[in-house]
C-alpha cells in the first residue's frame, strides 16, 4: 500500500447523505477481476445523469471529497475505494461512515477522515463558493486546513500507523505465527471435514 | 462477570491483543463468492502468499450466474469471474460449489442449511450480508477484498471490539406481519445508520417465537440498519435445525457441541451499551418508499411529505407523489428471491397467498429459490407448479435481481414489489424503482398488480 502523510489537492463537494456503495460504482462494473480500472464508472448513473457537481470543470482533478453523513453504506465492494482511488481521491471528509466502507479504505490506502457536521457543513459551503479551492489534509498532524479553515480529527491509531508507513497488514499479522499456530493446536481439528 | 453473547465469542476467538492495537481474531468459517474474491486470491499470487486453511473455506457462485439458461446465459465478464474462482480454488484446495452443483446457492442460504453455520463460531465473507449467519447465535459479518485476503492468508483478522446493542422486540406478531416486517420495522426505529459501531442482539419473545428462516431474515437486514454484525442466541429451535445436517456435528460429538452453545446465551445481568426496545404488537406489514430501507410506512398508509432534500430526491427518484395512498401504486415487476427471503419458508408462505389466484396481466413476477435445495425441496412440494400455474417465473438459485449483476434486471422506470434487502437507487437496474416487501407482500401485489395490504387479500 502507498504510504499517505500529507496531501494537498482541490476539494470537491458531494453534498448528499447516506450515499450507498452502490451509487460510489454500481454493480455491473464489479465484474472486473482487477483492483484498478474503476474510476471511469465513479459515481456512473449520476454522472450520465448529467450536470453532476463532480464533472464541473473546476472540481476536475480533486484529491479530497467532502460528503453528508454515513458515506458508504451499503455492500462490502471494496470496489468502491478503489473506484475513488483509481478517479484521484486521496481522502474523503465525512461526519461518518458505512463501517465497511471504512475498514475498506484504510486498507487501500483511501483516507476516510471525520469531521463534526458542522465543520463538514461549512467545508461543503467553502467548497462551492471557491470552486476549486486547495486544502491540506495532514494525517501525522491529524489537522485539516484550508483558506479560512482548520479543524483536528481523529483516526484509529493502527491504522494511522499503516497508512503512514504504508505497510502490509498481512505482513503484520504474519509476524504471530506462532500465536496463531499455538491457538490452532488448541482448537479442534478442521470443522468442515 | 456477566458478558454479552458477542463478547463470550469474541473473547473465545482472541488469538493475539496489544493494548492500542485491535485484537487478532480467528476465523472458523471462511465463505467465498465469485464477486468480491478474485482481487484477494491475485493478491495472495502476487505476494507469494498461499491459503492458509483451505479446509475452512469454502467457495459457491451467487452473484453472477444466471438464474435461466444456465452457464451459456452468462456474459463474457460474468464468465471470467466464475472461471476465476474456479481456477483459484482449484489451485487453493479450496471446496466450491459452483454453478451446476447440487449444493450452489447465495452464499448466505446455504451456509445455514448446510449446518457450515453454527453457534458460537465467528464466520466471515466478503459481503456485507454474512449477518445473516448471526442467527445461530455465531459472530458473522461482511468484510473487503482486502481483509479477505487477509482471512485466505492468515485465518485471522484485525478487529476492534465493538459495542453492543439489545434490540429486545416482545409481543405477538400480527397476523400477516412477518419477520420481514420486524426488520423494516427496526430499522425504520433505529435509522439506517442506528447500529453503526454495534452487534445487534435480537432478544424478546417475538424472536424467539420466529423459525430459523424468519430470524436468518432479521439478522440478514442488520446491515441495513448501519450494524455490522446482529445475532440470536441459540435455543432448541436452532438445535432441531442443525441436527443432522451434512456439516453439523454428528454422533458423539453432537450433544458436546449442544451443550458448549447452550451456554453462549448473553449472561443474566450483561450490561449492553444500549437497548432498544419494539413492541411487537404495533408492527405492520411495510412497504418501503424511497431509496434507503428506512424510507418505509405501514402498507395502509400513504407517501409521506418530504422533510428533508433526501427525502425529496429519493421521491423524485421513485416518481411518487406526497399523499398517495401506497396500496394505489401500481407496480410491473415482483421479485421473490434473494438471502434475505428465499428460504422454503419464505416460498411457502408466498404459495399460501398465490394459490388459487393468477399473476395481474400487467406484472411480470419472478420466484428465485435461495438455492439448489431450496428449489428440489420447493419442487418437491410441488410449488414450482403451483408458481408456473400461476404466471410466474420459476428460476434456478442465484442472487438473480436483488443487484441485478447478472441478466435479471429491472429496466429504467419499471416498478417492482421485492423481497430483497436494498432498495437503493439503481440497485435492481438502472433507473428501476424498487419497493421492498415482505413473500407474502410480493405475492398479492403480484395478483392485484398493485402494492395491497396482505391482510385484506384474499
Amino acid at each position: 500500500m502507498e504510504p499517505f502523510t500529507r496531501i494537498t489537492g482541490i476539494l470537491a463537494p458531494l453534498d448528499r447523505v447516506n450515499v450507498d456503495t452502490d451509487q460510489i460504482i454500481p454493480k455491473q462494473f464489479l465484474k472486473r477481476i482487477e483492483r484498478t480500472g474503476f474510476g471511469p464508472f465513479l459515481f456512473y448513473d449520476w454522472r450520465r445523469n448529467g450536470d453532476f457537481i463532480l464533472d464541473r470543470p473546476a472540481y476536475r482533478g480533486a484529491s479530497v471529497l467532502v460528503t453528508g453523513a454515513n458515506f458508504g453504506c451499503g455492500s462490502s465492494r471494496e470496489h468502491a475505494p478503489w473506484s475513488l482511488l483509481d478517479a484521484g481521491f486521496r481522502v474523503v471528509i465525512a461526519p461518518s461512515f458505512g463501517e465497511i466502507f471504512k475498514s475498506n479504505s484504510f486498507r487501500c490506502g483511501l483516507l476516510p477522515a471525520e469531521l463534526p457536521e458542522p465543520a463538514v457543513r461549512e467545508l461543503i459551503t467553502l467548497s462551492l463558493q471557491e470552486p476549486g479551492m486547495e486544502i491540506t489534509v495532514d494525517l501525522a498532524a491529524e489537522r485539516i486546513s484550508a483558506s479560512g479553515f482548520e479543524a483536528g480529527f481523529a483516526v484509529d491509531p493502527f491504522f494511522r500507523e499503516c497508512l503512514l508507513n504504508g505497510w502490509d497488514e498481512i505482513a503484520l499479522t504474519l509476524r504471530h505465527e506462532a500465536d496463531i499456530a499455538r491457538f490452532e493446536a488448541k482448537r479442534s481439528a478442521s470443522r468442515l471435514s | 462477570m456477566a458478558r454479552t453473547m458477542a463478547a463470550k465469542i469474541w473473547d473465545d476467538h482472541v488469538v493475539a491483543a496489544r493494548e492500542g492495537e485491535p485484537d487478532l481474531l480467528y476465523v472458523d468459517l471462511h465463505l467465498v463468492h465469485e464477486v468480491t474474491s478474485p482481487q484477494a486470491f491475485e493478491g495472495l499470487r502476487l505476494s507469494k502468499r498461499r491459503v492458509r486453511r483451505p479446509d475452512l473455506t469454502l467457495a459457491t457462485m451467487d452473484h453472477d450466474v444466471p438464474t435461466i439458461g444456465g452457464r451459456a446465459a452468462a456474459d463474457e465478464v460474468a464468465e471470467r469471474q466464475m472461471s476465476a474462482l474456479e481456477e483459484n480454488c482449484r489451485r487453493e484446495g479450496i471446496r466450491l460449489y459452483g454453478m451446476g452443483n447440487a449444493r450452489q446457492g447465495i452464499v448466505h442460504v446455504i451456509g445455514p442449511e448446510l449446518g457450515l453455520t453454527q453457534p458460537g463460531m465467528l464466520i466471515v465473507c466478503g459481503d456485507s450480508h454474512t449477518s445473516t449467519n448471526g442467527a445461530f447465535g455465531a459472530l458473522a459479518f461482511g468484510v473487503g477484498t482486502s481483509e479477505l485476503e487477509h482471512v485466505l492468508a492468515t485465518q485471522c483478522l484485525r478487529q476492534r471490539r465493538p459495542k453492543s446493542m439489545a434490540v429486545t422486540v416482545e409481543g405477538a406478531l400480527p397476523l400477516g406481519v412477518t419477520a420481514k416486517d420486524v426488520a423494516l420495522g427496526i430499522i425504520a426505529s433505529i435509522g439506517v445508520e442506528g447500529g453503526r459501531g454495534h452487534v445487534l442482539e435480537y432478544r424478546g419473545a417475538t424472536i424467539r417465537g420466529l423459525s430459523m428462516e424468519g430470524r436468518l431474515t432479521v439478522c440478514n437486514m442488520t446491515i441495513e440498519g448501519g450494524g455490522r454484525a446482529g445475532m440470536i442466541a441459540p435455543d432448541d429451535a436452532t438445535f432441531a435445525y442443525l441436527k443432522g445436517r451434512e456439516y453439523a456435528p454428528a454422533d458423539d460429538h453432537w450433544d458436546a457441541a449442544v451443550e458448549r452453545w447452550r451456554a453462549l446465551a448473553t449472561d443474566p445481568g450483561a450490561i449492553f451499551d444500549r437497548e432498544v426496545s419494539i413492541d411487537a404488537a404495533r408492527l405492520e406489514p411495510y412497504v418501503t418508499w424511497g431509496t434507503n430501507p428506512g424510507q418505509s410506512v405501514p402498507v395502509t398508509g400513504s407517501v409521506p411529505a418530504p422533510s428533508t432534500e433526501t427525502d425529496e430526491r429519493a421521491l423524485q427518484y421513485m416518481a411518487l407523489e406526497p399523499g398517495t395512498a401506497i396500496e394505489a401504486i401500481t407496480i410491473d415487476r415482483v421479485f421473490i428471491g434473494s438471502c434475505t427471503n428465499a428460504r422454503l419458508e419464505d416460498l411457502r408462505v408466498a404459495a399460501s397467498v398465490v394459490r388459487g389466484h393468477r399473476v395481474h396481466p400487467k406484472v411480470r413476477a419472478m420466484v428465485v429459490p435461495g438455492s439448489a435445495s431450496v428449489k428440489r425441496q420447493a419442487e418437491a412440494e410441488g410449488l414450482d407448479a403451483l408458481f408456473r400455474e400461476a404466471g410466474f417465473e420459476w428460476r434456478d438459485a442465484g442472487c438473480s435481481m436483488c443487484l441485478g449483476m447478472n441478466p435479471d434486471i429491472l429496466g429504467p422506470g419499471e416498478r417492482c414489489a421485492s423481497t430483497s434487502n436494498r432498495n437503493f437507487e439503481g440497485r435492481q437496474g438502472r433507473g428501476g424503482r424498487t419497493h421492498l416487501v415482505s413473500p407474502p407482500m410480493a405475492a398479492a401485489a403480484a395478483i392485484a398488480g398493485h402494492l395491497v395490504d396482505v391482510r385484506e387479500f384474499n
